[in-house]
């Protein structure tokens, strides 16, 4: 199956009584970015529970690449309170890593400063912040991110985006991404799939917003020239609040 | 200056405590406090199925416990019954089953308070034995599936995602709640035992601020409380695993306490002096 990392044929999953997702096909190579975009209940979030193999497919067949490793970002994961757990043992929690390589994954998801600090303390945008750090830590072959920016903050939201595209140019991995942010959708990846209980439509961005199913489900008032407001900062904002001078970082 | 008798108390309460610790963390975590109680509940099926068939106690007690825990395992797969109703169901059906296998098989004489409350003070060597040849091979294997199991623990999806064997890790820890519960029968018995797999683990949590830390912490304090509870015993002639129980219970009270911010508070004020 040459260089794909990920594959879906014809996949549908059936439970109690009715088909969740049906006729998922899918394809995630290495160093390539796939979206699924859809409604809520479209079946997004099984169809990527099958790409890992969590989910068996009711019918068509999951192929995934042998020996490659595999990082997760869930969509909704709580900590019991009865756990005791700080965001560096949440990072070792499948594969433990050397301290620098923590601090590291902390680093590009900016939340270093709280490597000691018990999870519960964390709020949801940093938890997410932690979900992610945790993937990159693992420097995965394949990178699962289901909603991966929930709650996280505007200007994180655009950081983070693009620390993901950072990672797949760093460490060449596949990704299979989940979003709401349609600006994002459309000018950071490379296929798109648009979900609603099937296969609606897929392609590179540019064709995909075109197509009559796309326009029906979210509308053509988008306008696919909209790209992220870009202007020049003189400084930076760290995550603990303070400032950074631009200047001093070069 | 100690009999013999004694020694042996001193030497399996220990043993027992040190795989109560982690163990209990383990069920505290994943809300499994119930589900100690039905292997337990279960037990007295075990021991009537020993007496009838003139069989060891600790290996009967055993296997019935991991027929109750697998046939957990698969209900919650066949049916939408939440956990605890399923594990009530379970526990006090075997419960009437070893109840009515009690009375049909009349021939039979079981010490029921020795097997509700356990009697520490009647072990013998091969109960020593079990506890710690048995003991130390939970402790290994929890500790060769500690990684998959915590991480189950944790997030059961993100776990299996990411290729470790959660099921398996699962099933094995299912069984090894079985064997511990199996092991102790005789020392605390089967009404006392979830208590000395949770309170000592509940101590602990408010202890500690890492899963490793709170395990051996939460050993040390099943090992004090082993320790202060059988001397106290002793002195006051009192039944001894209720007593161990008991301290337990003082020892989760102390724990409640907040050290570090005592500690912080009493600083600020030499500081502001």
């Amino acid at each position: 199956m040459n260089n794909s990392l990920v594959e879906l044929n014809n996949c549908g999953v059936f439970r109690n009584q009715k088909w969740l997702v049906r006729g998922v096909s899918l394809k995630v190579s290495q160093g390539e970015i796939v979206t699924l975009i859809g409604p809520n209940g479209s079946g997004k979030s099984t169809t990527a529970k099958m790409s890992l193999d969590i989910l068996k497919p009711d019918e068509g067949t999951n192929t995934i690449k042998r020996d490659i490793r595999i990082s997760y970002v869930p969509q909704k994961i709580s900590i019991d309170w009865s756990l005791p757990l700080r965001s560096i043992d949440f990072v070792n929690l499948v594969t433990k890593h050397k301290t620098s390589e923590i601090n590291d994954a902390l680093g590009i998801t900016g939340i270093q400063h709280l490597i000691n600090e018990d999870v519960r303390n964390l709020s949801g945008g940093e938890f997410q912040r932690l979900l992610m750090a945790r993937a990159i830590a693992k420097e995965p072959h394949f990178l699962v991110l289901d909603e991966p920016v929930q709650g996280v903050d505007y200007s994180g939201e655009i950081a983070l985006y693009k620390t993901i595209q950072e990672i797949v140019k760093k460490i060449n991995c596949g990704i299979l991404l989940i979003s709401h942010n349609l600006h994002v959708v459309m000018s950071q990846t490379d296929y798109v799939i648009c979900l609603n209980g099937h296969v609606c439509c897929s392609g590179i961005p540019s064709s995909v917003i075109k197509d009559q199913e796309y326009i029906k489900l979210f509308g053509s008032n988008i306008d696919p020239t909209l790209s992220l407001y870009k202007h020049n900062h003189d400084h930076h904002h760290l995550p603990d609040g303070s400032i950074k001078e631009a200047d001093k970082n070069k | 200056m100690f009999d013999d008798f004694i020694i042996r108390a001193f030497v399996a309460g220990i043993g027992l405590a040190l795989i109560t610790g982690p163990l209990g963390c383990f069920i505290i975590w994943r809300r499994l406090s119930y589900f100690g109680d039905t292997i337990a509940h279960s037990a007295l099926l075990g021991v009537v199925i020993a007496y009838a068939m003139n069989f060891n106690l600790i290996i009967a007690v055993f296997a019935v416990s991991c027929f109750i825990a697998l046939s957990l395992l698969f209900l919650q797969k066949r049916t939408n019954l939440p956990d605890d109703a399923l594990l009530g169901l379970l526990a006090h059906s075997v419960l009437a089953i070893g109840l009515v296998l009690l009375g049909i098989l009349s021939s039979i004489r079981i010490d029921l308070m020795g097997l509700l409350f356990g009697d520490i003070l009647s072990v013998n060597i091969t109960d020593v034995l079990f506890v710690w040849v048995g003991g130390s091979i939970v402790l290994i294997v929890l500790i060769l599936i500690w990684r998959p199991l915590f991480a189950a623990t944790v997030n059961l999806e993100l776990a299996k995602a990411e290729g470790l064997n959660a099921d398996l890790a699962n099933a094995i820890f299912t069984i090894l709640i079985a064997s511990v519960i199996a092991i102790s029968i005789k020392i605390v018995g089967i009404l006392l035992i979830t208590g000395l797999l949770i309170i000592p683990a509940a101590a602990s949590r408010n202890l500690s601020s890492t899963p490793i830390q709170m395990a051996i912490i939460s050993s040390v304090i099943g090992l004090v409380s082993v320790v202060l509870g059988l001397q106290t015993s002793m002195i006051w002639n009192s039944p001894t695993g209720p007593t161990i129980l008991a301290i337990t219970l003082g020892v989760f009270i102390l724990s409640l306490i907040p050290l570090k911010k005592l500690l912080i508070s009493k600083k600020k004020i030499e500081l502001s002096n």
